[in-house]
């Protein structure tokens, strides 16, 4: 303790000192407990995840603390030799990386066409974006499903990654072409002197210093297609579902599939988790931005 | 042509001076449609490409699916019929559909009012301890994984079963704390032996008498309520006291005679022992570890009683997921996953309120509740707004958790538009018509806020 410190504490009454302390005592203590609360479902997940089907069906996961030989890694080797769930998570990748890199390419492309280039009607057509970030996938579910029909993209994964691409644009072209739009004008111009075409200037100036905004939406859309149940479940292969639809078809004989669903699920949440931490201030930076989607 | 577009983009630009915009840090913009010119002159033709993917995509996938969907709306279910806004009529006739608005109409009061108020209330709590953000992650956390995901959590959450679901194991465990919970559940006398039942408790025929011991013979104990019972022992006759035993009338592995105290037999302890005269209840006693008891002189002539708190079924806990509470469950795991954003954008907001404001009212004598119900909340009321906003467009949508968390049995006290549109759209009962009316439905909840936004747009242009 500084001496400043110690003068200013002296000066404090005593009443108000131990108002401070058992305060923040409270205060801590409250914390702790809130933040156990809101962690016991996961953690309900993850032990009930290793637990046998026998302990289960028995007893509760917070036998785990009292006994915890019951703790085993059966379900999950059980799970790995699971083809089906799998192949779901393979699925699942294959989906969610090519709609994460399209909706960042396409987002890029007209963000830039709409910060820095000029055309006839360039603010009515952004209007029209920006409009179009509230839209409910719902509205699209029925006409979508009629349109992919009638050109063989119907239960594709191709289709499913073309809708998530489109329903991704609104946010990331609104996000992107704001961002670029605050790039210093005049290293633009500066390579414009030296000769770079649209696209050089794009790839070279654009793209590199719209880094933040990229990563920030990457995630956002990335995270968003893992973790979609619904697009899945109409557009998706019926025959290769992807992980969230392959634990929806689970969750309809709940009850005695516990030691599928609770590994399934677990492992449904380990990339979007690790995603999550890794990336957590360009997420929240997305999350921001995506208010009011 | 060059030149042309050059001349064009001088023309249009009002305020120019802005365009480029300070350097420095580079930072997500605000949503301004600041006017900037073109880098040179940019081709119609580049423009159009860099555009094309972009607006192909959306016009195929976002745009035709809304004028289609408000063309199908006006169909029937075979798609050839015109039924002018029938459709729309139904929304509001058909039962199911109206438990679907009415839980919508819950979810989006209910849902973001509570987790914006969670929010508000994580946030200004860590916001001067040291280690906020490790609570906040955890807080925050759920927001990364999937409805599915969530939904099979609280499907384990809410398990009716309080040995295995953790919010019954709660909620027994504090009730029992306050109720005692009965010791013998599920037991009954044995049969002729002069013990009538009525509501769940079992009297006596016949008065009993001082110095005239009482035995009580129950069978169907469940083994593992025995406990530490000791073996039954016969009360002695007591002058002026009416005593008894209540016992397990029942010889393991056979040989014990009916209503005799045979040698093997447990007695009951713990049993409340009640004497009746005419309907009151004049004395009354629990029995001990041999099952044995005694009452006052003033039991004499009255009716033994044992009353149904002796045998009441053990307390199972709260039905989460039955017609009645499975809407507040859902929501509950939905404020789970959701309370966390609005935590973060409040501390965002949180973090650019001046600090001179809080000390100028503190000052003023304003104690802490003063200073965040008259000054914080106030200051935060902007990002207060968006964060309502937002979750309320989001739970509009909601769909997942309801088809995850909500069993069979409660599925239809649970329906929400979107589910409904789900199972309209392309369930057992297909009425593309009316799936596409609640379709557009959804999107005019939504049209005040696109009005909003690009009204916000247009404001920030012509600053």
């Amino acid at each position: 303790m500084t001496t400043a410190e110690g003068v200013v504490r002296a000066r404090q009454s005593l009443p108000a000192r131990i108002a401070a302390r058992t305060g923040g005592g409270v205060l801590r203590v409250a914390l702790v407990l809130i933040g156990l609360f809101w962690l016991t479902p996961t953690i309900g997940l993850l032990l009930s995840s290793l637990r046998s089907p026998q302990d289960i069906a028995e007893s509760g996961w917070w036998q785990v603390f009292t006994e915890p030989a019951q703790l085993t890694w059966a379900s999950y080797s059980a799970l790995l030799d699971n083809a089906k769930v799998m192949d779901s998570l393979l699925t699942t990748a294959l989906i969610t990386v090519p709609a994460t890199v399209l909706v960042v390419v396409i987002g890029a492309l007209a963000g830039y066409a709409f910060a820095w280039m000029d055309f006839p009607g360039r603010d009515g057509w952004f209007m029209v974006v920006v409009g179009l970030l509230v839209v409910p996938v719902q509205v699209a579910l029925i006409p979508v499903a009629k349109l992919f029909g009638a050109v063989g993209l119907f239960e594709t994964t191709p289709g499913v990654i073309l809708f998530h691409t489109a329903f991704g644009l609104p946010f990331a072209v609104f996000l992107l072409r704001n961002f670029f739009a605050e790039i210093p004008r005049e290293l633009l111009e500066a390579a414009r002197l030296d000769g770079a075409n649209e696209l050089r200037l794009f790839t070279r100036v654009v793209l590199p210093l719209g880094g933040p905004a990229i990563a920030s939406l990457g995630i956002f859309q990335f995270l968003w297609v893992w973790n979609d149940l619904l697009v899945a479940l109409i557009f998706a292969d019926s025959g290769k579902p992807p992980i969230t639809v392959a634990l929806q078809q689970e969750v309809r004989q709940f009850g005695n599939n516990i030691d599928v669903l609770a590994p399934g699920a677990f492992l449904s949440m380990v990339i979007p988790l690790v995603v999550f931490f890794a990336f957590q201030r360009q997420f929240v930076s997305g999350v921001m931005a995506g208010a009011v989607k | 042509m060059r030149t042309a577009a050059h001349r064009i983009d001088r023309g249009t630009d009002m305020n120019a001076a802005t365009a480029g915009g300070p350097a420095g840090p580079v930072r997500p913009g605000t949503g301004t449609l600041r006017r900037v010119k073109s880098v040179a002159g940019t081709r119609p033709w580049v423009a159009a490409a860099f555009l094309l993917p972009a607006l192909v995509l959306l016009g195929a996938l976002v745009v035709y699916p809304i004028g289609f969907s408000v063309y199908r709306s006006l169909f029937d279910a075979s798609g050839t019929g015109f039924v002018g806004l029938d459709n729309y009529g139904e929304l509001f006739t058909d039962e199911r559909i109206r438990i679907a608005l009415k839980n919508n109409v819950i979810w989006v009061v209910v849902a973001p009012t509570v987790a914006t108020a969670l929010g508000l209330i994580f946030a200004v709590l860590t916001e001067r301890v040291r280690w906020g953000t490790a609570f906040k992650l955890v807080v925050f956390m759920p927001m990364a994984i999937s409805m599915l995901a969530a939904g099979i959590i609280f499907r384990l959450v809410y398990d009716q079963d309080p040995e295995r679901g953790v919010a019954n194991a709660v909620w027994v465990s504090v009730h029992d704390t306050f109720a005692e919970p009965a010791p013998y559940p599920g037991a009954k006398p044995r049969p002729n032996a002069g013990l009538t039942a009525s509501g769940g408790a079992y009297t006596t025929k016949q008065p009993v008498r001082a110095g005239d011991p009482a035995n009580l013979p129950l069978v169907a104990v469940q083994p593992g309520d025995l406990g530490e019972a000791r073996p039954a022992t016969a009360a002695r006759p007591e002058p002026g006291q009416v005593t008894g035993t209540v016992w397990l009338d029942f010889t393991r592995g056979g040989g014990g005679t009916p209503n005799i105290i045979d040698r093997s037999e447990k007695g009951l302890p713990g049993l409340t022992v009640e004497a009746v005269k005419d309907g009151r209840t004049v004395a009354s006693a629990t029995t001990g570890p041999d099952g044995r008891f005694a009452l006052p002189a003033a039991a004499d002539g009255a009716l033994l009683r044992l009353p149904a708190s002796n045998f009441a079924a053990a307390y199972n806990g709260v039905n989460w997921l039955g017609p009645a509470l499975v809407t507040p469950s859902i929501i509950g795991a939905y404020i789970w996953m959701w309370a966390g954003f609005a935590m973060v954008l409040i501390a965002a907001g949180l973090a650019g309120v001046p600090r001179e404001l809080l000390e100028a009212a503190r000052v003023d004598g304003a104690n802490e509740w003063q200073v965040f119900r008259r000054v914080t909340v106030p200051l935060l009321a902007p990002v207060l707004v968006v964060v309502l906003v937002t979750l309320m467009i989001n739970v509009l949508k909601i769909f997942d958790l309801v088809y995850i968390i909500a069993p069979g049995s409660s599925l239809k006290d649970a329906n929400v538009l979107a589910l409904q549109l789900f199972q309209s759209s392309f369930g057992t009962d297909v009425d593309q018509g009316l799936g596409s009316a609640i379709a557009v439905f959804l999107l005019l909840l939504v049209l005040p806020v696109m009005y909003v936004n690009l009204r916000r747009l247009r404001k920030e242009r012509s600053r």
